[in-house]
């Protein structure tokens, strides 16, 4: 009933919303009342009437305006105008050429086609808002006084909703009540931006200290607020209450559409933007629509065809002009008057027939070519949607096509613009290993764990079942790795069994927690580490049974535990419960605020402990500050002290005192004592670093079991439960790079600072040990190591961060807390006073420990890179990271090859970074000018080495390939951090810039804001006249994925930003690959292939009835019957390139991925070159000439009449057409062989029957009988065989003659795909060296003319920093830097010197130097002689021989692990070791093709 | 398809299959060989070695053909002769000085010819004409076919397709339009000069020269089998090229009015500008006796036809047939160059795969 009341009242509601825009327009603000207050009032009276409802309608036309909306929508196109144009002039009688109707009938075919594509997303849009406007909430209702069901698009702005848990928002609602004591309500904006971690929201504060529930009966205020704008990040106003006070609101308090509820029980709100105002919807801007560069290339070949029409049409006139004129006054009977009996003059009569020339040559300007390209690409966006490949599992998701055109752009990319996190990587941190009070654990087993996880993804790509057996590992030794492959065993056969429903759960749980993959929660300890924390907690646990004061403890241990205890409660992180995921665990023990007030802090800390908490609330940030005036409660006891009493009651109680203290800890088992007390508890963490933390803690039993705003709890071994007092929390930022949290330490009663941050600040605020007591020197000595271990995290491409802590006095505490706290009630400048509160504070720290967390590249990311590299795209990688990880991440996925030479530019002004450009050019002038032919033509076998199989000894290489690199690429990498990239963008050096980059293979950009990234994808596509692809996942990077000409959005974790501004969404970065390579490839050739096929088509259809205009006069008469010349592209011979559009594969997936550098062929648009469009042309006019003439002379001087004649014509144009697009077709299917026959069957079934179904209609042809009588004559047919043979004999020979000749790349590769498989295979891996791990099934590419080899042993990854280092040293590019370091004015020195720093990160003093940031590198290393460099080297790998071992197994991300990598300084001649040896690991196969492959082999051995 | 995920993204509520909305279902494509682009397929390589052998046997095949098309052609018998009177020498030449459309008096020449050959079977007699383009444009169109095939409306009134020669003193012109208007009208007729002096008039066949489908199905005279065409086409009037009006056209009234043969013919228009029409078929006697022994042989011509103005030729074409149709070598010698040029390519192809497709091992690979 209300219901129908109230449809009838939204009906009304748009159109009064109309009337009263321009009203409300001067308002700046909204006011929204409450509704219920006007339930029985009038519609009219109601404040809120004028805005929208919350139904919501994303369609486009209504049943009514459907027709007109759409055709003013299609005139906006060109093409459709000018069609329309010719079909109107068929009206005017002097020009007509066909009857008028006729005319119209190819534009209104194709408009409707349109038309119906239009409607029918139009429908299902309607269907979707339908499906939408339908979904259940809870009103509230002033007639029932209580909240009903309604639907969404009843809800009215001013409507009271009751929102349960889980449940989604219908509109922007202002949060008024919760049922959370906290007065807050978690929200998951995954829909909106896509990340899935918890926001908080909070009641408007005028209804936070209600103590009952919310009565929307008693609500009288009115609320104050903006217009609805599309930003997510702001909302303001204010809330008017009935005493006229105010209360501001804040985005805080708004709870946006599409959000869900979560942890939250039940939340009331009202709601103050309904339907299209709300936020969600205002951001939402349909599909882009680009243009590609085919269909620009296209575009300017429409523009030429109109050209030649206009010329055939002058020509044409001229002659008849001419025509007319040796006529003289003598007119020919058969020249006919005009219908009034008038003469017309020459010149007139040219005129018309111009215009009449141009209404029959019409076809020139393929009218159906518009219409086929979108039905060819909506097909090609069909199947790319469908591809299996492209099908991320694990999300249940898969690559989502936004744009719709620019599908055969993804096949012309050059340019690469890559995010790092979360695009590179999976963003998923992974604690990796740690260092405590200086000792460094490796974490093996965790290494192993992790090598694990990376194993089993390839094991499942390759689908081979093993059953149940055992991964064959030979290194099972400890318990731990046992657990890990029993734990890894288990996932695997989930993985295995793969069934749909089982990912689709285990997604489903990922995604109800962020960053809670199996893989970053289990964390296997370091032995060693869990040892040390036991005895150190047992030993306090002892110690606080003996009352003794825990400042005995040793410092080592007291640091251990310090550390864990950090890690656990220096962050943000919420618990929840695993069974209500959503639903926080409330371990409340007393409500209590963080130090608010110096009389709180007084009462708190006075023995007495006689404090009455003030208000609950949390403050999370450094900014909120809340005016507490209401207390709700207090509890005049310490329940810490008392839980912790419990606690150790029952600690004794179960607890074995002597069990504590035994080496082997009972918890070692495998059976985790926190899963005995409480289940799994699930951590929602804001960032994915923290949640690693909290994990790697848990790992050694010191979990964090709840938080609140006041306290946190922990849970330690053998202690128990603690809680400590959260006193401060000091959020994380930016600039300070740290966080801090102040607390009272439960055992120690100490107020106890820890922050955790950044290794460059913590190390600065480390406090400087004092050198002259024994433990001042070992403080050193460990802030020394930490550093050097640091270094090592750094350069293994870790994260790092540094944990650190502070004890502080009560006086000191006091002392600050004065200053804080003023600083926290002032009111200018609140924010710098609170940043220089928090930097008071953190200072003079005591370092604890460090961290390497890893971001673990995506899977497959190098094998990505690499054979997107062997395609001939550039990769750029424009990150926020800094330097050091970004450039470590970089040689991880391949990006940076270790044989690279390495430009880094860090400047600090403009003119050094002029100066450093102009530097670098010449650098790479001097050393590759002269080089640059032989580098080139080295790069050039390189990347066609599989082609020089077959055409080496070619006289001719195909010309072709030198396109590959219109500027030669030299293997040097660029690194640039952001402050330079700011410069080098200015517009006076952006040249510069440019000329540098272009020449490196790869270029990195670190620190760069999102507005970089996309003034460096501008630059680039803007000059360099590129096109360039930007990926990227997360809000950053938009701007950058706009701006590029494709973007492509990585679903990943980050959110959806990034893929609201996407063409292309790809659940991973791997799948770009097949992406680019395959359906890139094929989009772009199909298209072109089509494209050209079009042009060639109208051309040769319409050049027919040119020649016959020198047999008629020039009058402008046509052979061809109108119906056919009109339907001939619509229907005849449309439907087989259409299916040649869509299906056609010039080289199968397999091949295309495997010889990537057959993605260059659309690079340099290969199939679609202006000269192409021209060759066409003059094919066109060969085979019209040859359809016009053959026909002539076989019924020159006969008695044969215009259509009789005509009808063959028609005839053998269509099987030339057909054959022509038979020779251009690669691959034929059953669809190709039915359209094609369909097509002859269609044009006979046509012709058959329209000419036999009407003896007199059809003029002026009237072609009654025509085609039976054709058939009936041997003539006909001997036509019909000779014409398409003469026509199509240059183009088939010069195919077979080019195919043989000099055959394209893509032909080859076709070549190949005709191979038996194996075969292939084998060809294809002469290509490249097999460097994968054995179960890797996709070994990564290897660029042949790698100059890397023959080696040291068992040299693993690690080597390559050290080789890296030794390349360096040798190389000229340190020399170099060391040059410019002397010769740089002084200021510049700095900054200048930190290229120097990648090079020396191996430490080689790793115990003797200490390393600080600020310390000059040691320059005399790269001095040294090149000729000890690898004795050297092997020198400074010792001191790590120790992680050596865990070296080998901790870089999942490379999959070389288990296999040799060679490697050695580059000198000549090694490449044929190289092959040698490849021979060598050949003959280890035997297989039936191994002599061929012996023999290309030695052919590739010829060419090389 | 593409779309749907459009309407779904547009409105950012894809979240209603959430926890609380029911039913998962997976987006995971199916796996058909449709589907993953993987449908079986015959992927023809154009190189020389996989084209030669459809080269050849083009060659092979064609050029026997051809032989037999160019044999058939040079067996056909034909004999053409120009009557139009351009040179002073030609008996046609005075009627062809004097003659405009307008003249009522007829002009009448006689031509001698000598067969050298004697003409089996049937002979097709054809009226040609050069420079005549019967496809201009506004001449093609100038008709009205419901007129023609005996529409009594479009009798009275005929279609503005006509115009201007649509109607001539306020009455409807009976056949309609320019090409009607323009109608041949020599009257042919042949005479065999037997060696004894006497000289015979060969019988021709008026009818049979139209496509039947023309005569019974297109043409046809209003109201149908009132053979009283004068009444039929009371109140309609004469084109004005024409001295006869179109129910005097013959005697025979299966051959008169619209249905008139040699009118049919007419109607038909021709494709090229230089064309020949069916006049006359003079049929087989016997299959003992020549259809036209050798001899000499006299064409009497009614000249009244006007050409000059527009440098037309008027012929008289005498001609067998054969399966293919009228002689016309071009075919035949077609068929045996392309034959020829395929083979020639062929060669080509082979010297070419000879020499270069063995360093395209793949084919070697493959065997």
């Amino acid at each position: 009933m209300a219901r129908r009341s109230a449809d009838a009242g939204m009906d009304k509601a748009p159109k009064v919303k109309r009337q009263r825009k321009k009203k409300t327009k001067e308002n700046k603000t909204r006011t929204v009342h409450a509704n219920i207050l006007y339930d029985y009032a009038k519609g009219e009276e109601n404040p809120n009437r004028h805005y929208a409802n919350n139904k919501i309608k994303t369609t486009k036309y209504t049943v009514l305006s459907f027709l007109p909306k759409n055709l003013f929508e299609q005139f906006h196109r060109f093409a459709n105008v000018y069609f329309v144009f010719i079909a109107l002039l068929n009206f005017v009688p002097v020009v007509n050429a066909f009857q008028p109707e006729l005319a119209l009938a190819p534009v209104v075919f194709i408009l409707s086609v349109t038309a119906i594509k239009d409607l029918w997303e139009d429908y299902r849009r309607h269907r979707s808002d339908k499906e939408i406007n339908h979904m259940d909430c809870l009103v509230y209702s002033r007639a029932e006084r209580r909240y009903v069901e309604k639907y969404w698009k009843e809800v009215r702005v001013g409507d009271f909703i009751r929102l349960r848990c889980n449940e989604i928002l219908p509109a922007d609602v202002l949060l008024l009540s919760s049922s959370d004591p906290d007065r807050l309500c978690h929200i998951e904006t995954a829909t909106l931006d896509g990340e899935t971690n918890l926001k908080q929201r909070q009641v408007v504060r005028s209804f936070f200290d209600l103590d009952c529930d919310f009565d929307p009966l008693k609500y009288n205020s009115v609320i104050e607020c903006e217009k609805p704008n599309n930003d997510l990040n702001r909302f303001r106003g204010y809330i008017i209450h009935r005493r006229g006070r105010r209360d501001a609101l804040y985005k805080e308090n708004l709870l946006l559409r599409g959000c869900t509820i979560r942890n939250t029980e039940e939340a009331v709100g009202i709601v103050i933007y309904a339907g299209h105002e709300t936020k969600a919807m205002l951001n939402n801007n349909g599909p882009r629509y680009k243009r590609s560069k085919l269909e620009r290339q296209m575009n300017v070949d429409v523009f030429w065809c109109v050209i030649i029409l206009l010329v055939m049409c002058l020509f044409a006139a001229v002659g008849h002009g001419l025509w007319m004129f040796q006529y003289g006054d003598k007119r020919p009977v058969f020249d006919v008057l005009s219908p009034e009996g008038t003469n017309l003059s020459p010149i007139m009569s040219a005129i018309y027939l111009f215009l009449t020339l141009i209404i029959v040559f019409q076809v020139l300007i393929p009218i159906s070519l518009f219409v086929s390209i979108e039905i060819v690409k909506i097909c090609q966006v069909y199947f790319i949607h469908q591809d299996m490949d492209l099908y991320d599992e694990e999300t249940d998701s898969h690559l989502q096509c936004r744009a719709l055109n620019i599908t055969e752009d993804l096949g012309q990319m050059q340019y690469i613009f890559s995010d790092k996190t979360g695009t590179l990587t999976e963003n998923k941190m992974v604690f990796r290993r740690c260092t405590v009070a200086g000792v460094e654990y490796s974490h093996d087993a965790n290494a192993r764990r992790l090598a694990m996880y990376q194993e089993m993804d390839s094991e499942e790509e390759e689908c081979t079942s093993h059953g149940g057996t055992l991964p064959r590992r030979d290194s099972v030794t400890s318990h731990q790795s046992a657990r890990v492959v029993l734990r890894s065993q288990s996932t695997k056969s989930h993985r295995r069994t793969g069934s749909r429903a089982e990912a689709k759960r285990a997604s489903i749980l990922s995604k109800h927690t962020a960053f809670s993959s199996p893989m970053e929660k289990d964390i296997t300890p370091d032995p060693q580490l869990l040892d040390k924390v036991n005895e150190c907690s047992s030993q306090m646990d002892f110690m606080r049974f003996h009352s003794q004061p825990m400042s005995q403890l040793p410092s080592d241990l007291s640091d251990t535990i310090d550390f864990f205890i950090a890690l656990t409660i220096c962050n943000t992180v919420v618990v929840s419960s695993p069974n209500q995921p959503r639903h926080k665990v409330r371990m409340r023990f007393e409500l209590k605020s963080p130090v608010k007030t110096i009389e709180d802090f007084i009462k708190r800390f006075t023995p007495s402990r006689l404090t009455s908490g003030s208000n609950s609330s949390s403050s999370s940030s450094l900014i909120t500050n809340r005016s507490s005036n209401k207390g709700c409660s207090s509890i005049l006891s310490s329940p810490s002290a008392e839980s912790t009493l419990t606690k150790l009651h029952e600690e004794q109680a179960s607890g074995n005192p002597e069990h504590a203290f035994s080496p082997v800890p009972p918890s070692y088992d495998g059976k985790p004592c926190w899963n005995l007390e409480d289940g799994e508890l699930r951590y929602e963490a804001e960032s994915p670093d923290e949640a690693a933390l909290v994990y790697a803690a848990r790992a050694y039993k010191c979990s964090l079991v709840g938080r609140l705003p006041d306290q946190v709890t922990v849970e330690l071994p053998h202690l128990g439960k603690l809680s400590f007092e959260l006193l401060h929390t000091l959020g994380f930022d930016s600039t300070r790079k740290r966080m801090s949290v102040v607390v009272k330490h439960p055992l120690t009663d100490q107020i106890t600072v820890y922050t955790k941050g950044a290794d460059s600040v913590i190390m600065d605020l480390i406090k400087p040990p004092d050198t002259g007591t024994s433990k001042g020197k070992r403080l050193k000595k460990i802030v020394c190591r930490t550093q050097n271990y640091l270094n090592l995290y750094a350069a293994d491409g870790l994260r790092t961060l540094c944990i650190a802590k502070k004890i502080l006095s009560k006086e000191e505490y006091a002392c600050w807390l004065q200053r804080h706290l003023e600083a926290e009630t002032a009111i200018q400048g609140r924010e710098e006073l609170l940043f220089e509160s928090a930097l008071r504070l953190e200072t003079n720290l005591h370092l604890l420990g460090a961290t390497g967390i890893e971001d673990r590249l995506q899977d497959g990311v190098p094998e990505t890179i690499a054979s997107l590299r062997k395609a001939g795209l550039q990769i750029w990688v424009l990150t926020g990271d800094k330097q050091e990880t970004a450039v470590n991440i970089a040689y991880a996925c391949k990006l940076l090859d270790p044989e690279e030479e390495i430009l880094t530019l860090n400047a600090d002004s403009q003119e050094a970074c002029a100066l450093l450009l102009e530097e670098s050019l010449h650098y790479i002038q001097a050393k590759f000018l002269c080089s640059s032919a032989d580098q080139a033509a080295k790069a050039f076998h390189a990347n066609f080495a599989p082609f020089e199989i077959y055409s080496s000894s070619s006289l001719s290489s195909p010309p072709s390939s030198s396109h590959a690199a219109p500027f030669s690429v030299h293997r040097l990498g660029l690194v640039i951090d952001g402050r330079t990239l700011a410069y080098a963008l200015d517009k006076s050096l952006e040249d510069k810039f440019l000329a540098v980059a272009r020449s490196c293979r790869s270029v990195l950009c670190c620190r760069s804001t999102p507005l970089q990234k996309s003034m460096v994808v501008k630059l680039v596509r803007n000059k360099l006249k590129v096109m360039t692809l930007a990926i990227g996942d997360g809000a950053n990077d938009v701007s950058m994925i706009q701006v590029a000409d494709v973007g492509v959005g990585i679903s990943g974790q980050e959110g959806m930003q990034a893929v609201m501004a996407s063409d292309f969404a790809l659940p991973r970065f791997r799948y770009l690959q097949k992406l680019l390579l395959v359906h890139g490839h094929w989009c772009y050739s199909r298209l072109a292939n089509m494209i050209l096929y079009f042009f060639y088509k109208n051309a040769m259809f319409v050049a027919l009835i040119f020649w016959y205009q020198f047999y008629c006069g020039f009058s402008g008469s046509a052979m061809i019957d109108q119906w056919y010349l009109i339907f001939f592209n619509l229907m005849f011979s449309a439907f087989s390139q259409l299916i040649t559009g869509t299906l056609d594969k010039d080289v199968s997936a397999e091949t295309l991925q495997q010889l990537p550098q057959l993605y260059v062929n659309g690079q340099n648009s290969e199939e679609y070159k202006p000269y192409m469009f021209w060759m066409n042309m003059i094919d066109a006019f060969y085979q019209s000439l040859v359809c016009f003439f053959i026909p002539y002379f076989a019924y020159a001087d006969s008695d044969v009449d215009l259509f009789t004649w005509g009808t063959p014509i028609t005839t053998l144009t269509l099987f030339t057409i057909l054959l022509h697009l038979g020779i251009e077709t690669k691959t034929w299917t059953w669809m190709n062989w039915l359209s094609v026959s369909f097509s002859i069957a269609l044009f006979f079934t046509v012709a058959l029957c329209y000419n036999s179904s009407c003896p007199t209609c059809y003029s002026p042809s009237n072609p009654y009988w025509t085609m039976q009588r054709l058939l009936q004559e041997p003539l006909f047919y001997l036509l019909c065989v000779i014409t398409p043979v003469a026509a199509l004999l240059p183009r088939y020979f010069y195919r077979a003659c080019q195919g043989t000749l000099c055959p394209s790349p893509v032909q080859i590769g076709r070549q190949l795909d005709k191979l038996p498989a194996d075969i292939r295979t084998n060809i294809l891996s002469l290509s490249r060296v097999k460097v994968g791990s054995p179960l890797s099934p996709k070994p990564p590419f290897l660029t042949a003319n790698k100059p890397s080899t023959k080696g040291c042993d068992k040299k693993d990854q690690r080597s390559i920093a050290g080789f890296k280092a030794s390349q360096a040293k040798q190389g000229p590019v340190v020399q170099r830097d060391e040059a410019k370091g002397q010769k740089k004015p002084a200021r510049l020195t700095d900054t200048e010197k930190q290229p120097s720093d990648i090079y020396t990160l191996v430490p080689s003093e790793i115990d003797t130097l200490p390393y600080t940031k600020d310390a000059p590198p040691p320059s005399g290393e790269p001095q040294l002689p090149s000729a000890k460099d690898s004795e050297y080297l092997n020198k400074t790998l010792e001191p790590s021989d120790l992680s050596l071992s865990s070296w080998i197994t901790s870089t999942p991300a490379l999959t070389q692990t288990d296999s040799v990598q060679l490697n050695l300084p580059p000198d000549g001649g090694v490449r044929y070791m190289r092959n040698s040896e490849e021979t060598l690991k050949s003959e280890h196969t035997v297989d039936p093709a191994h002599r061929t492959e012996r023999e290309t082999q030695e052919a590739l051995h010829t060419t090389l | 398809m593409a779309t749907s995920y459009n309407a779904k993204d547009e409105d950012g509520h894809i979240t209603v299959s959430g926890p609380s909305g029911g039913t998962l279902r997976s987006k995971k494509p199916e796996n058909t060989a449709f589907k993953q682009q993987r449908l079986p397929a015959w992927q023809p390589i154009l190189t020389a070695g996989t084209v030669l052998p459809a080269f050849f046997i083009i060659g092979l095949i064609f050029i026997p053909i051809g032989i037999g098309l160019y044999v058939t052609s040079n067996n056909i018998k034909e004999f053409e002769i120009d009557y139009t009177g351009v040179d002073m020498s030609s008996p046609c030449f005075n009627c062809s000085q004097s003659f405009s459309w307008n003249s009522t008096r007829p002009c009448t020449c006689t031509i001698p010819f000598y067969l050298d050959q004697p003409y089996e079977s049937n002979v097709f007699m054809y009226y040609g004409l050069s420079n005549f383009y019967q496809n201009h444009r506004r001449y093609v169109k100038s008709r009205d076919d419901n007129q023609l095939n005996g529409d009594p409306e479009s009798l009275k009134g005929p279609s503005k397709e006509c115009e201007p020669y649509a109607k001539h003193d306020n009455k409807p012109i009976a056949p309609c339009g320019a090409i009607a208007n323009s109608m041949f009208n020599d009257t042919l007729e042949l005479f065999y000069n037997d060696p004894n002096g006497t000289k015979i008039q060969i019988p021709l066949n008026k009818t049979g020269i139209a496509w039947w489908t023309d005569k019974h199905v297109k043409f046809r005279n209003p109201e149908g089998n009132n053979h009283n065409l004068t009444a039929v086409f009371q109140g309609t009037t004469k084109p004005v090229n024409w001295r006869r009006p179109v129910y005097e056209l013959d005697d025979d009234p299966e051959n008169n009015g619209f249905i008139n043969e040699d009118f049919i013919v007419w109607m038909r228009t021709a494709a090229l500008p230089t064309f020949r029409k069916l006049y006359r078929i003079i049929p087989r006697k016997s299959s003992m006796v020549p259809t036209l022994p050798s001899g000499n042989y006299t064409l009497e011509v009614v000249y009244n036809y006007p050409v000059r103005s527009f440098e037309g030729r008027k012929r008289m074409i005498l001609s067998t047939i054969s399966w293919m149709g009228g002689k016309n070598p071009f075919l035949g010698i077609a068929y045996m160059t392309v034959g020829s040029v395929c083979f020639f390519l062929g060669v080509v192809l082979l010297i070419i795969h000879h020499k270069y497709g063995n360093r395209n091992n793949s084919a070697d690979i493959s065997n």
